[in-house]
């Protein structure tokens, strides 16, 4: 929507400075009596690059949950854009990348018709105008998809798969891109390519959220490095935390993999 | 006095209520007489002159269009038996009416309290599934059980006072559509074909990716509910003729021959509508050539066609296009379109991050 830039800095200019795009405040959240997340205080300013790490079963995908609002933190408060996150309903600001390399749905359904989704949010029950189509095509040719518009997704490998799903949340013009580690089970090429894309989005002014258990990917990629198991271990640069020892604490003494995966 | 007096005056009323609020579609129908009784004439189909035959073809006909269409949305999540629960409680709605008409002589259709109770149970499957986070098969199993375990017991109570044969509800039966349940139908129909028609775009999102959806603000528990309530009017309108033994089948046979050949989301709706529409009208016409059920001859056909598909759907995949397009680099300075949108966001990039 060209108008929503606009409207962004109207806000900005009333407010004085720019709200957070993500912000937890003493975020606790547990599915049973024994919290998956406690403690959690962080923000994510527009345009940043944010990585976060932690061993399987750290709370990482809880606190991913939690920061879109699909989850209702126990005590504390998750805020996005400025708005409760359970309550945020603007979803073309948001564009989520999951795991769907190894997802196996057997719908007919093109790559075309997978990015087309990212104009939903904008057309709600009508149609999708000649000025849509032309974001989705965008989008596509952005991603170097075009040549697959018309195949089944569930012909394509699995980077390519993501991909399209990365076109997706651009054609839905998404400012926040929220990625729950989305390399896994994708070949080793692909994923070079992969992070140069969100590399290059985020230049343009795209922030970008990581989940992620690969090490190497996110100290080659990242500005910033979130370590969580549990609580946050570590919040600061990426260069700092690959220094600092946060890594074995959170992860415990055996982990010394920096740069390999588990 | 009154107490005898009150269902009658009721069933009376209903009755009349209803009719006048069917009138259009009774209209409707007596188009679509005039039509096919042309037809016959003119072709000189005989079976196209009976009025059972009329009613039946159009119903056939819109089931051939509904289901699929709902169909598509179910089989592509991997529900599949919901469609089997529902017509199984739905035969308890069935029971539950013929039950009021013998006590109190309610004098409605049984399709009607079918719709109810379908719908009830539908909202109580979702409502469970909302709660436990998932669909689960056993859920599934022990609704459909309860239904059907509800309808046996209540025609069995009911067995003295009622003579009314359950036959028509388990197998279905072409030549008892009235004109009353085929104008109910034709009003289901409208609300199904419109339903979908307009949620069209959420319905696929939250379908393809649940997660997702409800990430882009779609409130994704409201169209589950959208969806099964749909699906309970669409058993309902189906098991006229189908029965509720094989209602399911018009849900999920064609969609699944539609995927073998379909490679489009858009195709395979079309594909899958053509195919149960195939089904329906060979399925008829064989039926009464040879002087069996309309329904599982129709379940038949369309499995045979389904059969078709997937070896059609093989031969495609083995002879058709092998080539792979080549991949193209990823490209992100050049944008026109998209660019105007971000430029806004680089500029206050700098200041941003240095928190």
């Amino acid at each position: 929507m060209s108008s929503q830039p606009s409207a962004t800095a109207d806000e900005t200019a009333v407010s004085g400075a720019r709200e957070p795009v993500i912000e937890l405040r003493d975020v606790a959240f547990g599915y049973t009596a024994t919290p998956v997340v406690e403690d959690v205080s962080l923000s994510v300013q527009n345009g940043e690059y944010v990585a976060v790490v932690g061993p399987n079963g750290s709370g990482k995908s809880t606190l991913m949950q939690l920061m879109l609002g699909l989850l209702e933190p126990d005590t504390g408060a998750a805020r996005l854009f400025g708005e409760p996150a359970h309550s945020f309903d603007d979803g073309g600001r948001l564009g989520y990348v999951a795991q769907h390399a190894s997802a196996s749905k057997e719908m007919p359904i093109t790559v075309r018709e997978v990015v087309k989704m990212g104009r939903f949010p904008h057309v709600g029950f009508g149609r999708l105008s000649s000025r849509d189509w032309a974001i989705v095509d965008d989008a596509l040719d952005t991603v170097g998809m075009s040549a697959f518009a018309g195949r089944r997704i569930t012909q394509l490998s699995g980077g390519q798969r993501q991909r399209a799903f990365i076109a997706r949340a651009l054609a839905s013009e998404a400012e926040l891109l929220v990625l729950d580690e989305p390399t896994v089970g994708v070949d080793v090429e692909s994923v070079q390519a992969f992070y140069g894309l969100l590399e290059s989005l985020n230049e343009r002014g795209i922030t970008v959220l990581l989940i992620e258990h690969d090490l190497g990917a996110v100290t080659d990629n990242a500005d910033r490095v979130v370590c969580l198991n549990r609580e946050v271990y570590f919040d600061g640069p990426t260069a700092e935390f690959v220094e600092s020892d946060a890594l074995a604490h959170a992860f415990g003494t055996a982990a010394n993999f920096l740069g390999g995966s588990e | 006095m009154t107490g005898v007096l009150a269902p009658v005056l009721l069933q009376s009323q209903s009755n009349e209520t209803l009719d006048t609020l069917l009138g259009p579609m009774y209209w409707l129908l007596e188009q679509w007489a005039g039509l096919l009784g042309w037809v016959a004439r003119e072709a000189g189909i005989g079976m196209l002159s009976y009025g059972f035959m009329q009613r039946g073809i159009l119903v056939g006909l819109c089931i051939g269009v509904m289901a699929p269409l709902i169909g598509t949305f179910l089989v592509h999540r991997q529900l599949a038996l919901i469609g089997d629960a529902l017509a199984h409680t739905a035969f308890a709605g069935v029971a539950v009416g013929l039950f009021l008409n013998a006590v109190i002589d309610l004098g409605v259709t049984p399709y009607l309290t079918a719709v109810v109770v379908a719908m009830i149970a539908a909202l109580f499957i979702e409502l469970i599934s909302e709660v436990t986070d998932a669909y689960n098969d056993v859920s599934m199993a022990i609704v459909l059980s309860t239904g059907f375990a509800l309808g046996t017991t209540l025609i069995t109570i009911n067995a003295g006072g009622m003579t009314v044969s359950v036959e028509q509800y388990l197998f279905g039966n072409l030549s008892t559509v009235t004109s009353q349940s085929a104008a109910i139908l034709l009003v289901l129909f409208g609300i199904i074909v419109g339903m979908v028609a307009l949620t069209r775009n959420q319905l696929l999102y939250v379908t393809f990716d649940e997660t997702a959806a409800r990430v882009s603000g779609i409130p994704v528990n409201w169209y589950n509910r959208i969806m099964v309530m749909l699906t309970a009017l669409v058993v309902v309108g189906a098991m006229q003729i189908m029965g509720v033994i094989l209602v399911a089948a018009m849900l999920v046979v064609p969609v699944a021959g539609a995927s073998q050949v379909a490679r489009s989301f858009n195709e395979s709706l079309l594909v899958s509508i053509v195919l149960a529409e195939l089904s329906v009208l060979l399925g008829i016409a064989i039926s009464y050539q040879i002087g069996a059920t309309a329904g599982g001859v129709i379940v038949l056909c369309g499995v045979g066609i389904y059969t078709v598909a997937v070896a059609f759907g093989k031969l495609k995949t083995k002879y058709g296009d092998q080539e792979v397009p080549e991949m193209g680099s990823i490209d992100v300075t050049d944008d026109d379109t998209t660019a105007t949108v971000w430029t806004d966001e680089a500029d206050g990039r700098d200041a941003a991050t240095d928190d």
